[in-house]
C-alpha cells in the first residue's frame, strides 16, 4: 500500500511577495488564491471536492467549513492542517492519502498571511487577539445572539416541521428515554437514571422548541482510538474492527448558507459511506448516531437513510432503540445521557461502536453486532462525516 | 414581557467591518441596506464577501435593496444564546429572506415572540449600536412609524 502514483499536482497559484498587505483578510486571501490554483489547473471550482487549508486566528473554529463557503465550495473531503513551517507540504500528502482512500479526486491545498504595517509605538500589541473571530460569522451572526449550536437546531427542527410535520415532542422524547436507559447499563455514564417522556416534555425550553432534556451536557473526559493497518492490525491485542466505508459532506458554515435546514448534509456523508462499503441499511446491526440534540438523532436516521425523509418520527415510535432493542442506537447512553466532554463526546460514539464489534461492551453487549454505522455532525449540521465499520470475521 | 423591544438598546460585541464589508456597514449607517449581487449569475450574496462564491470569473457590485422580506427561519431564545443578550430573553433570532433572494440572520423587533411565524413579512430597521456602527434588525412590517 503506498500512495506513490496515486495522485498529481496539477495547478499552482501564489502572490507575488510584497512586505505589508493592505486592507486584506486572511479568508479573503485563502480563497482568491485557491480560486486562481483551481483555474491554473483548468478546473471548475464545481469540480473541486476537497479542500485543505491551514488554521488561522480569524477563523478558530471549523476553519475549513469557514473557507469553502467563502470559495463557494461544498466539498466531499476537507481538512485544517497545523503543523508550523511543515504544514504546506505535509498538506499535499493528506491531499494524496485522501485520494487514494477515494475520499475525492480534486483537492485544493490554500496557504495565505496578512500582514499589516503596525505603528512603532502599538507594535507591542498582540495582533493575534484583536483579530480572533474575524469571520463572517462573528461580524453577521453573533450580534444577534446567533452563536454557539442551540438556536440553528432549533431552527432546524421548526422548518423540518413545517416542512415534513412530525418530529413530535414525544418522538424526540422517546430517543431521550432510550439512550438514558442505555445510559443505565453503562456505569461510566454521567446520567443513568431512568427518564420518562413525561419528564422530557415537562423540561424547561431554551430555544424553542428544544427542551433541556432534548440536549446533550457539556462535560470533561477524552477518548482515543488507534487505527492500523489491516496487516498490522493482526497483531493487535484487540479484535480488529475494519473500516469498510467512510464518506464526508461539508455544506456549509452559516445558517444562512445553508442549502436547505430540513434536508441535511448527512445524506450524502452516509451515501458515500454505504457506497464504498457496498452495505446497505439493513445490513447495520447498531447505529451510533450523532446526539448533541433529539432532534439531530431523528433527523440525521432519516437523512441516512434508516428512514424515508419525514419518517423519522414513525421510525422512533416503532422501533426499541434501547442496546437489547430491535434497533440499537446509541448504546453507551449517547451524548444525551453518557455526556459529551466536547469533540471527545462524538469520539465516544466511535469508541462504542468499536466496542460493541470488539465484543468488549459488557452489561450492554448487542447480539451478533457485526456491523456498525458511526456518524460525525459538526457546526450546524453543516459538516458531516460517517463510517461504516465491520467485525473482524 | 416579550416584545423585544429591549433589543433596541444593544449592548454587545460590535462588529468591525472587513474592506468587503464595510459598503454595508455604511449604508446601514445610512439608513440603506445595500446586498452584493453576481454579475454572472443575478443572484444577491450575503454577507459580503471579496470574491464571488460563484467563482473568480464573476464578480459582484453593491444595489440597495429594499429591505422587505420574510420570515424563514426562527427560534425563541428563552435562555441567553450569547452572554451580552442574558436579560434580554425571551428573543426571536430568525433568518430573514429578503424580497430580492439572499438570507440574512436578524432578531424580530416590535413583536411579541409568540407572534412571529415562518412567512410574516418583515421589514428592517436601522439600530445604532455605537457612534460608527449601525446594527440592520427587521421588524413586521408595517409596524412602527
Amino acid at each position: 500500500m503506498t500512495l506513490r502514483g496515486q495522485a498529481a499536482i496539477v495547478g499552482l497559484a501564489e502572490y507575488q511577495p510584497r512586505l505589508y498587505s493592505k486592507n486584506a483578510t486572511t479568508l479573503g486571501m485563502l480563497a482568491d488564491i485557491g480560486h486562481r490554483a483551481i483555474a491554473d489547473a483548468g478546473f471548475e471550482p464545481a469540480e473541486v471536492d476537497g479542500l485543505v487549508t491551514e488554521g488561522f486566528t480569524e477563523a478558530p473554529f471549523m476553519a475549513a467549513s469557514t473557507v469553502a463557503e467563502y470559495m463557494g465550495l461544498r466539498p466531499a473531503w476537507a481538512d485544517v492542517v497545523d503543523h508550523g513551517g511543515a504544514t504546506s507540504v505535509a498538506m499535499v500528502n493528506r491531499a494524496a492519502a485522501a485520494i487514494a482512500g477515494g475520499l475525492c479526486e480534486t483537492v485544493v491545498c490554500v496557504t495565505a498571511a496578512r500582514r499589516e504595517e503596525r505603528h512603532p509605538a502599538r507594535a507591542k500589541v498582540a495582533a493575534s487577539s484583536s483579530y480572533k473571530d474575524r469571520t463572517p460569522q462573528g461580524e453577521f451572526d453573533v450580534p444577534y445572539g446567533a452563536s454557539g449550536a442551540a438556536f440553528a437546531y432549533a431552527m432546524i427542527l421548526n422548518r423540518y416541521r413545517l416542512t415534513y410535520g412530525g418530529a413530535t415532542a414525544r418522538q424526540l422524547a422517546r430517543i431521550a428515554v432510550a439512550q438514558r436507559y442505555n445510559a443505565g447499563a453503562n456505569p461510566e455514564a454521567l446520567f443513568r437514571d431512568p427518564l420518562t417522556i413525561e419528564e422530557v416534555e415537562a423540561s424547561p425550553v431554551v430555544v424553542d422548541p428544544i427542551r433541556k432534556l432534548d440536549m446533550s451536557v457539556q462535560c470533561a473526559g477524552a477518548a482515543a482510538l488507534v487505527v492500523a493497518s489491516a496487516a498490522k492490525a493482526r497483531s493487535a491485542r484487540q479484535p480488529a474492527v475494519s473500516i469498510l466505508g467512510a464518506g464526508e459532506n461539508h455544506t456549509h458554515r452559516s445558517i444562512t448558507w445553508a442549502p436547505s435546514l430540513e434536508d441535511t448534509a448527512v445524506k450524502a456523508a452516509a451515501d458515500r459511506a454505504f457506497a464504498m462499503a457496498g452495505l446497505r441499511r439493513e445490513d447495520m446491526d447498531l447505529r451510533c448516531i450523532y446526539d448533541c440534540y433529539t432532534s439531530t438523532v431523528l433527523i440525521s436516521l432519516e437523512d441516512a437513510g434508516f428512514a424515508p425523509k419525514g419518517n423519522g418520527g414513525d421510525l422512533v415510535e416503532e422501533r426499541d432503540l434501547r442496546w437489547d432493542g430491535d434497533f440499537p442506537l446509541n448504546t453507551h447512553g449517547g451524548q444525551l445521557s453518557f455526556g459529551q466532554a466536547g469533540i471527545a463526546g462524538g469520539m465516544s460514539l466511535a469508541t462504542e461502536a468499536a466496542r460493541q464489534l470488539m465484543g468488549r461492551a459488557d452489561g450492554r453487549q448487542v447480539r451478533d453486532c457485526g456491523f456498525a454505522f458511526v456518524n460525525g455532525n459538526g457546526g450546524v449540521m453543516s459538516a458531516q462525516s460517517a463510517l461504516i465499520l465491520g467485525r473482524e470475521r | 414581557m416579550s416584545e423585544g423591544l429591549s433589543l433596541y438598546d444593544y449592548v454587545g460585541p460590535v462588529p468591525r467591518p472587513s474592506p468587503a464589508s464595510l459598503p454595508f456597514w455604511e449604508a446601514a449607517r445610512g439608513r440603506r441596506l445595500l446586498i452584493q449581487r453576481s454579475k454572472k449569475t443575478g443572484q444577491f450574496v450575503f454577507y459580503p464577501r471579496e470574491i464571488s462564491p460563484f467563482g473568480p470569473s464573476d464578480a459582484l457590485e453593491w444595489v440597495e435593496v429594499s429591505g422587505r422580506g420574510t420570515v424563514f427561519a426562527f427560534t425563541i431564545a428563552r435562555e441567553p444564546t450569547a452572554a451580552h443578550l442574558a436579560g434580554k430573553t425571551p428573543y426571536v433570532i430568525a433568518i430573514v429572506e429578503l424580497q430580492e433572494g439572499p438570507h440574512l440572520t436578524a432578531n424580530i423587533l416590535d413583536c411579541r415572540v409568540e407572534d412571529v411565524s415562518v412567512g410574516m413579512p418583515v421589514e428592517a430597521v436601522f439600530v445604532d449600536i455605537s457612534p460608527e456602527r449601525t446594527l440592520v434588525q427587521f421588524r413586521p412590517a408595517g409596524a412602527g412609524a
